[in-house]
């Protein structure tokens, strides 16, 4: 029970050379059975996500949500797959018809890439790139493509604007993920998922890192355009946005998309900053490593589910405004206060080094407070003495 | 035949396809996907080369920062996106000695190099992200060069921003 998957890799391989396949060619063939089951294994994540989005924001909104069919509506979505599935596939006048069916296809294939780099346990894994943080954002980019080519395509001035709205969400957002992600780079000096997540098993970084991992998981949110970050769509101006003109299962692609992006980030949250794969009692049977993770995982989409549902949209000015004038700054800041105070501490026990980077992220916390309390009272009051008073505009 | 020569021979294949179809397609916008098609392409045989770092940055600087860029600019600054126009002016014939000329010399240059006609041995299970970092940031090797062109993006940034501000 130590390495299962190796274990049957290994029984898998045996078999097929005793057959008389190639060594070579059965390595290429129990790879792709590899990926296959990696990739059927996150649908059906997926199918069961939709169940469970409907039924937390139902609790959050005060509702039963689905409960018809099966136990506690848990076979809805499969129901929801067969409307989607009979549902007359159109396709916009003028469309450009190629661009317009590969954007959904690109749309998942971008988030199901996310999955080869996860480290499920210490022996589960897809791949374990040296350049996986990289990669996290190679995938988004492939993301960002997909949307503004189902926006373009689909002929549709609501789609555009909405596929514009969405890619300056998701590129300005980038920018404080990317500088995020390099503070694990700087505390491991790897950029690998496995060794991020072994490097946790005396302490996580969200005790080393606190002010990261909160950015982080604002910066992620927008780069899911999950609410407050939903700017692609806006009911009263451009209706659902980039996928305004897909119908049946093309939508269900983006839908699907969606929700698994939410759960690999949450999955993403638990790697960088919540330890990953560790918890009690791996070290005897890392197999339990998998429980763990998906357990973290879904805390972290449980989270992302709880701020879409509890906070409404913001504006595009103010969606820049924060990104630009607030997180960038303040990602950086972060940047240099770990770099600096790691180099500083990396010669100290443990439980010093741990407090002490504890205590200067509080410090900057505190300092980033102070100074938005100082701008917001300046603000306030060059309001107040610029507004006329209530004398003035009843003369 | 080995199956990286198989990717090799595919990925080359989609690259140049894609390379040709950038120059005769008439709608930029096809041009642009054609273009990340070609990019994507050149990711992959880095990949193949064993060159992960190389082929994960081709994608997030070209495919990630340039396509995106680039389809932003044709979609703003063009309402009609269709060239109706001849593809080819008089002078076609000229670029076409051109390109065979610049195209032969530069196969002519790589093969006097003494590397030309071997096998590059692959570095098996080498830390190649830590080697290349090692060559290029040693205080023996680029370090300098590297922190001034940092420093030059950084004045590049502070100038957009001062031009944009419409503070006098």
């Amino acid at each position: 029970m130590q390495d299962p998957v190796g274990n049957l890799y290994n029984w898998l391989m045996g078999l097929l050379v005793s057959w008389g396949v190639d060594q070579a060619v059965s390595n290429i063939l129990l790879t792709f059975v590899g990926i296959v089951v990696l990739i059927v294994l996150a649908m059906v994540l997926d199918v069961f996500l939709v169940w469970i989005e409907r039924k937390v924001v139902a609790r959050f909104q005060d509702r039963l949500g689905p409960n018809r069919i099966g136990p506690w509506g848990i076979f809805q979505p499969f129901a929801d797959i067969i409307k989607l599935l009979i549902k007359e596939d159109t396709t916009p006048n003028g469309a450009d018809v190629f661009v317009f069916n590969l954007a959904p296809i690109l749309s998942l294939a971008s988030v199901l890439l996310l999955w080869a780099v996860l480290p499920f346990a210490e022996v589960v894994f897809g791949v374990d790139l040296n350049v996986a943080l990289l990669y996290i954002v190679a995938a988004g980019t492939i993301g960002t493509l997909s949307i503004i080519m189902a926006g373009w395509s689909s002929n549709n001035k609501f789609a555009l604007v909405g596929a514009y709205r969405m890619v300056a969400n998701m590129i300005s957002y980038e920018i404080p993920m990317v500088v995020i992600l390099l503070i694990p780079a700087i505390l491991t000096s790897s950029m690998s998922m496995l060794t991020i997540s072994q490097a946790q098993n005396k302490y996580w970084f969200v005790l080393v890192v606190p002010l990261a991992a909160l950015v982080f998981l604002i910066s992620a949110i927008a780069e899911l355009g999950r609410s407050p970050f939903d700017l692609n769509e806006g009911e009263s101006e451009i209706v659902s946005g980039f996928h305004i003109e897909y119908s049946g299962m093309k939508f269900g692609l983006f839908y699907a998309g969606e929700l698994l992006h939410a759960f690999t980030f949450g999955a993403f949250i638990s790697i960088l900053f919540f330890g990953g794969y560790n918890g009690p009692g791996v070290a005897q049977m890392p197999i339990l490593g998998v429980f763990y993770f998906i357990i973290k995982a879904m805390i972290g989409y449980w989270i992302i589910m709880w701020v879409k549902y509890t906070v409404p949209r913001i504006r595009i000015d103010h969606m820049l405004y924060f990104n630009w004038k607030f997180l960038v700054p303040f990602s950086i800041a972060i940047l240099v206060m770990t770099a600096v105070m790691h180099k500083l501490l990396s010669g100290y026990d443990t439980p010093v080094y741990v407090a002490g980077m504890l205590v200067a992220n509080l410090i900057l916390g505190w300092i980033t407070v102070e100074i938005l309390r100082a701008q917001a009272r300046k603000k306030r009051q060059t309001d107040n003495s610029s507004a006329p008073s209530v004398v003035e505009l009843a003369h | 035949m080995s199956a990286l020569q198989i990717i090799f021979l595919i990925a080359a294949a989609v690259i140049l396809v894609s390379a040709v179809m950038v120059t005769l397609t008439r709608n930029l916008v096809h041009a642009a996907l054609w273009l990340v098609a070609a990019l994507f392409g050149v990711a992959v045989i880095f990949a193949v080369l064993e060159a992960g770092f190389l082929a994960v940055v081709q994608v997030v600087v070209y495919i990630g920062a340039i396509a995106i860029m680039f389809i932003f600019a044709v979609m703003l600054t063009r309402r009609e996106m269709l060239d109706k126009g001849p593809q080819m002016n008089k002078r076609a014939w000229l670029a076409g000695i051109l390109g065979v000329l610049l195209f032969a010399s530069m196969v002519y240059m790589l093969s006097t190099w003494v590397g030309f006609n071997k096998l590059p041995t692959l570095m098996g299970e080498t830390d190649t992200l830590a080697l290349l970092g090692n060559s290029l940031l040693l205080q023996s090797a680029y370090l300098l060069p590297f922190e001034v062109a940092s420093v030059l993006l950084l004045a590049a940034l502070v100038g957009a921003v001062y031009v944009a501000s419409n503070r006098k």
